[in-house]
């Protein structure tokens, strides 16, 4: 355990030096472009994601009219949004109304570019890159700032709206955040002291090897003192800080309308819509970071085990395949020919991951990937769950029950760390 | 120009124009969002000088904590739009002088002064060196700090909790 190397090695976000040599810009601005699309994709079928994995949870078939298995219903959701009325309500801050959706938008996108998705560097234009936009030695900070930012979004949509119900949501949602954000912060301190880094790549590597070649290190595990108590804090404040059920008082429909975004009509609405599943993203992308282990595989490097790195093809071809084999009975001609048709790209991708050059490079971006996935799901399963807490039992929860187990994590692994040494 | 200057002066002016938009503005909301535009232009500041840690700390604390409280109480106020009154006696014949004079003076000194302006970077890691600082020169003013600041909150709670009859229900008072 190095604790004496806070900020030394890893990134090489010298940032003057960043701003003078337009190479770095270059290949900066095409990581940007590519991981801006991925991320939109992403939210926009996670959304879909969610009331497919609701609707089966309650017994329901959920979107099933557009397109095969509802897959068109994040675009045409998109289209209604870009072609309805944009309503300002009468004696709004019009300044402050148009700005928060894009603030808040802004913020919950621009986090992911501090999130590392694999160990390989890849090669663009002549530059080796590793697989992150910007590997910062704050990652980890950078990220809390822009989260912590975030709360003005709510704050400021709710009172530029010039509506009681707005108003009333965003102090609830304000107090929430700021409340949340405390227990949020703590529950990472504990991971800070075993790693001694705020790099989220080291982070990520100071997690390998296994405990009896068994358990992997990941912090939640970690040998020294595993951080179960801060995962559990963590993972409940985060859904708290993302404003999700059953943390979602802002917008109690049975008391607000809809709480801060009440007033809010249109693409600023989709764009507070957005955000909320973008910061989810980042979210379960930080918990993977944090406490999962990130990219690491959960099985030893052993040559018994060796075979494991053609798991990502073949879950890839097992899907592409059943995709064809369902798609061409399903019940629309437009599904029988597109589902099919994305079975054979599967299947396709599956071979293509297989070969020698690339699996290399597919295994990182696979556990990291499918380990958001699971806290995703959950992140799902939870809010289609559990109730909606009441006011005060919000707060009471906040302060009395997951900020003295935060801090109580903190000073167990401190006691642990020291210890240790 | 190198590219670092345009960036610098780009955060600058924006500081400056944002700094002077606080005192412009009427309503109470849109000065404290230009005050939160000028600690986040101070932090692009301190990017600018290698310390990564001190930017993310200047937007977490100030920008993220701080402001929050501001703008959370102008909003449970529901503060309206300021009047402006023209200069009273006293800032006309005192405060304006003495303003000019500072002002003057400070230009003087920036100018006289024979320090280095380019920014050295911290040689291992600007964390280690503020923790070293922090928890091994100064702890004793470092730990005193933080109990200073817990007799504030504790007199806070005091004065907001005197002579109202009404004891609220498990300290907790309801926002909403």
């Amino acid at each position: 355990m190095q604790h004496d190397s806070l900020t030394a090695g890893g990134g090489r976000n010298v940032v003057s030096e960043t701003i003078g040599q337009p190479s770095i810009l270059l290949v900066s601005l095409v990581k940007v472009v590519v991981l801006l699309f991925l991320v939109l994709t992403a939210v926009a079928y996670l959304v879909w994601f969610e009331r497919k994995l609701a609707a089966h949870l309650q017994g329901r078939w959920g979107p099933y009219r557009t397109g095969p298995h509802g897959l068109l219903q994040p675009l045409a959701d998109g289209l209604k949004f870009l072609l309805k009325e944009d309503v300002t309500p009468a004696g709004a801050d019009r300044f402050l109304y148009v700005a928060a959706p894009f603030l808040t938008m802004t913020l919950a996108i621009s986090s992911i570019a501090m999130i590392p998705f694999g160990p390989a560097s890849i090669r663009i234009f002549g530059e080796i890159t590793p697989l992150v936009v910007a590997n910062s030695n704050v990652g980890l900070l950078i990220i809390f700032a822009i989260t912590s930012i975030g709360v003005y979004g709510v704050a400021l949509a709710g009172w530029s709206s010039n509506s009681k119900y707005s108003l009333l949501g965003a102090l609830r949602s304000s107090a929430q955040m700021i409340s949340y954000e405390i227990s949020l912060t703590l529950s990472i301190v504990g991971v800070l002291l075993l790693a001694g880094t705020f790099n989220l790549s080291e982070l990520i590597t100071r997690q390998s090897g296994h405990t009896w070649g068994i358990l992997p290190k990941w912090n939640l595990l970690n040998p020294t003192f595993p951080q179960i108590l801060g995962f559990f804090c963590y993972f409940v404040s985060a859904v708290a800080e993302t404003n999700r059920a059953p943390f979602d008082l802002a917008e109690a429909e049975s008391e607000l309308v809809a709480g801060f975004h009440t007033e809010y009509s249109s693409f600023k609405f989709a764009m507070f819509f957005l955000a909320e599943y973008a910061s989810m993203i980042t979210v379960a992308c930080l918990a993977t970071i944090l406490f999962l282990g990130g990219w690491l595989s959960p099985f030893p490097q052993i040559p018994a085990l060796d075979w494991m790195r053609y798991l990502p093809s073949a879950l890839l071809g097992i899907a592409g395949l059943a995709l064809i084999i369902h798609g061409v009975r399903y019940s629309t001609i437009l599904g029988r020919i597109a589902l099919p048709l994305l079975g054979v790209v599967l299947c396709a991708l599956a071979f293509l991951c297989s070969r020698p050059n690339v699996v290399f490079y597919v295994q990182g971006p696979f556990w990291f990937l499918a380990k958001v996935f699971v806290v995703l799901f959950v992140y799902v399963w939870v809010r289609w769950t559990l109730p909606r807490f009441r006011y005060d039992q919000l707060m009471r929860f906040g302060w009395k029950f997951l900020f003295p187990l935060a801090l109580f994590n903190v000073v167990l692994t401190s006691f642990a760390v020291v210890m240790h040494k | 120009m190198t590219p670092q200057l345009i960036v610098f002066l780009l955060l600058a002016a924006l500081a400056i124009a944002a700094a002077v938009n606080v005192i412009l503005q009427r309503q109470p909301i849109h000065s404290a969002i230009s005050l939160i535009v000028v600690m986040i232009a101070l932090a692009g500041l301190f990017l600018l000088l290698e310390s990564e840690f001190i930017a993310a700390i200047q937007i977490i604390v100030y920008a993220g904590a701080i402001m929050v409280l501001f703008v959370f109480v102008i909003m449970l106020l529901n503060a309206g739009a300021e009047e402006h009154t023209n200069m009273s006696r006293m800032a006309r014949y005192a405060g304006l002088p003495l303003a000019i004079f500072f002002l003057i003076e400070l230009a003087y000194q920036i100018g006289a002064a024979t320090v280095s302006w380019t920014p050295q970077p911290a040689a291992e890691g600007v964390t280690r060196g503020i923790s070293m600082l922090l928890f091994q020169d100064f702890v004793f003013p470092f730990e005193l700090t933080s109990v200073l600041i817990l007799i504030a909150i504790l007199g806070a709670l005091v004065l907001a909790q005197r002579d109202e009859g009404v004891p609220t229900k498990g300290g907790q008072s309801e926002i909403t």
